[in-house]
């Protein structure tokens, strides 16, 4: 099979700048990333096909001149997704936007409480020398009272 | 009979179509989809008994001939997580017709595009488990997750915007790479028919059928959640309303589990890579239960449950054995049900209760004991616990690990066992928390835990002490997190009582709607009935396991002579 290598150097650009911009901050950045990536991977379903050729008329073509329709389908088929996932997202930026004045990818919950647990760890380290250095702090007697304090609730 | 393969992704697809038009006549629409539901079931049935008897089932839709148009295949393993989700599906449909979330209740959904968007998922989920295409595949994952985008955004809150926003872009990310590996497949072999590539991938250089393999299987350990690509899950799950978080926790990774079972087995039976998937299996096993056991809300730490046991099926495809695959497959059947079964119990906890995190439960077995015990037994069987279907599944694929016996094998085997113990300690922790302890306990513990390391504490109260990050009290570790959530709790009960509160004021709603208890006191009853006849299913998962291993029986199925 040969490669038109145009048509590959541009997918792979597209694909390229696609997830460089997929990393972004804002969604709608992230939006332009998306659409990108998907044209240019629409662009590498072309270089699969193979060598253009006439269009894929069988009344009209022969048969051996003809490029492979099969792929073209496929970019079809992912077009339409990719428009309906397009328009999904831009209405959730949108509603973002109308909801905390930003259309920015928010912190996942876990990420954000490993991080504050992070920041505690050097609070805490200070907090228990300190505690260490009062005199009536014996771990042991602690936790059997709070124990027998539930019980006799 | 091949007439009925089509039909568990038609009908709903169609039903989906007649529900969109009853959007004003909520009774009709409810109507239209549980009778799709109850064929969809019905149908799969039929289909199990018929595929049990031999060959699988093929159908050239369009009437094209072989090879030429798009194939649908129902096989023993299709057509068993068929059965599997159908049920599954129908239970939580019961279920959130008794929650309302049909536009009756207009708080949380405001159109009635819960029905018609329920339909095209589980269409989407059946019709992946139906491809015989890789196309047909990557558009049935399409029409799963645009269904599952929809359904996760429901309302348009922010905590499910913030959710869906992560969702949906790796699921696009996902989904663009299957693109790519798509566009790969069909330049290196010229087909994406799965019988053929199975006969073309073998004579392909090994560097192109690996590079092949790796992006396939990357592209599915996103939707199945194997670690290292499991983070999206456990924050976007639990923000969904409870039937929704089911029937995602239960059906989408295991449709990602199927894709990854049916490609490893059908199209690269030479090469299974098991040292990298047993590494991924015991990473997914050991991260996602420590993920869980440092949750203080049971939604949560279900999800990570989740990712974790998703190890357990990674594990038995890895071993690319009749005994690891026909493991992996009765697990999952097993997991599908008692995942949902969990998620739906905590929907009616919540509802009974007013809330699922462990700082304001308490006493729950008291105040519903029927709910304690239709978490009881699930949690359990998570855990592993015999006789229960969870312990069966676990056997059977500890012991095929063991039949493998290289190093590695043993020591995923060996994680596996300390991954039960440790769900078993989530599980028990959670139900000594919500269920057991009394509220008022709960209240004064959240109350003692924010007070924590206020000046003043004075003697001989019951104290806390605090160290590298942790408070002990007790038996009890609390993290810092915990404490700044009890905080949280307590800071805000003027409008977000705890349990204690909240029984103190009488203010909980004592009534749940019937069919929602029914729903998932039938899907428990399944969960045990898996325990019951675990003896036949194994036997069913054994010749399944058998089919996948012997790939001519597919191949010969879907391919006659004349059209190789």
């Amino acid at each position: 099979m040969t490669v038109d290598l145009t048509l590959l150097l541009t997918a792979a650009t597209m694909v390229g700048v696609g997830t460089y911009m997929l990393l972004e901050r804002s969604l709608t950045r992230v939006l332009i990333g998306l659409v990108m990536l998907s044209n240019g991977i629409n662009l590498g379903f072309l270089v699969a096909s193979g060598p253009a050729g006439d269009p894929p008329l069988l009344s009209r073509y022969d048969a051996a001149t003809i490029s492979d329709p099969l792929p073209q389908a496929f970019v079809l088929t992912a077009i339409v997704i990719t428009l309906g996932t397009v328009s999904f997202i831009l209405a959730m930026a949108y509603r973002s936007w109308q909801l905390t004045g930003a259309d920015d990818v928010q912190d996942d919950v876990e990420d954000a409480s490993i991080r504050r647990l992070a920041a505690a760890d050097e609070a805490s380290e200070g907090f228990d020398l300190g505690e260490s250095r009062s005199p009536d702090d014996e771990d042991d007697e602690i936790p059997e009272e709070l124990g027998r304090e539930r019980e006799t609730r | 009979m091949n007439l009925l393969v089509p039909l568990p992704v038609l009908l709903p697809l169609l039903g989906a179509g007649l529900a969109l038009m009853l959007t004003h006549r909520p009774h009709a629409q409810r109507a239209v989809t549980v009778v799709v539901l109850v064929m969809v079931v019905a149908i799969a049935g039929v289909l199990a008994y018929e595929t049990d008897k031999g060959a699988p089932l093929v159908v050239w839709i369009g009437a094209w001939d072989p090879p030429l148009g798009i194939s649908l295949v129902a096989d023993r393993l299709s057509v068993l997580m068929l059965l599997v989700s159908a049920v599954v599906a129908l239970a939580v449909l019961v279920y959130s017709i008794g929650q309302g979330m049909t536009g009756d209740d207009a708080e949380e959904t405001p159109v009635s595009i819960y029905h018609p968007t329920y339909l095209v998922l589980v269409a989407g989920v059946a019709n992946a488990f139906l491809a015989g295409d890789l196309f047909n595949l990557f558009v049935s994952f399409e029409m799963l997750l645009f269904a599952s985008y929809v359904l996760l955004t429901l309302g348009g809150t922010e905590g499910r915007i913030r959710a869906g926003t992560i969702y949906v872009v790796v699921n696009v990310l996902s989904s663009f790479l299957f693109l790519i590996s798509i566009a790969v497949v069909y330049a290196a072999t010229g087909t994406v028919n799965l019988a053929q590539l199975s006969e073309r991938l073998t004579v392909l250089p090994e560097g192109v059928a690996l590079i092949i393999q790796l992006l396939l299987l990357t592209t599915f350990a996103i939707k199945a959640a194997v670690f290292p690509l499991s983070f999206w899950l456990p924050d976007s799950y639990p923000t969904a309303p409870a039937p929704v978080t089911a029937v995602f926790a239960g059906l989408l990774t295991k449709v990602g589990v199927y894709a990854m079972l049916r490609t490893q087995t059908l199209l690269f039976p030479d090469q299974p890579l098991t040292t990298l998937l047993l590494w991924a299996a015991l990473l997914t096993m050991l991260i996602g239960i420590l993920g869980a056991i440092a949750q203080s809300d049971i939604k949560r730490m279900l999800s990570f449950t989740l990712v974790s046991h998703i190890g357990f099926m990674v594990f038995g495809i890895a071993l690319a054995t009749t005994a690891g695959f026909s493991g992996a497959i009765f697990y999952v059947a097993h997991h599908i049900t008692i995942q949902t079964a969990l998620f739906l119990v905590l929907g009616l906890v919540e509802r009974r209760a007013g809330s699922t995190s462990l700082l304001k439960l308490g006493g729950v077995a008291r105040l519903a004991p029927l709910l304690a015990v239709m978490f009881f037994i699930p949690a359990m069987n998570l855990a592993g616990i015999p006789p229960l279907s969870g312990f069966l599944g676990k056997v059977g694929l500890l012991s095929a690990g063991i039949e493998v016996g290289t190093p590695l094998a043993l020591a995923v085997v060996a994680a596996g066992t300390l991954t039960s113990l440790l769900t078993l300690y989530a599980v028990a922790k959670t139900w000594n928390l919500a269920f057991w302890r009394t509220p008022e306990q709960a209240h004064e513990m959240a109350h003692a835990i924010a007070a924590q390391d206020e000046e003043t504490v004075r003697h001989g109260e019951p104290r806390l002490v605090h160290r590298r990050n942790y408070v002990h009290g007790g038996s009890q570790r609390i993290d810092d997190l915990t404490i700044q959530q009890a905080r949280a709790t307590v800071a805000v009960e003027e409008d977000d009582p705890d349990l204690h509160e909240l029984l103190e004021k009488r203010l909980l709603d004592r009534h749940l709607p019937l069919s929602m208890t029914g729903a998932t006191a039938a899907l428990v009853a399944v969960s045990v009935a898996i325990t019951v006849v675990a003896g036949p299913l194994f036997g069913y998962t054994d010749r399944a396991a058998a089919n996948l291993l012997d790939r001519t029986v597919y191949v010969d199925a879907v391919l006659t002579e004349r059209t190789r």
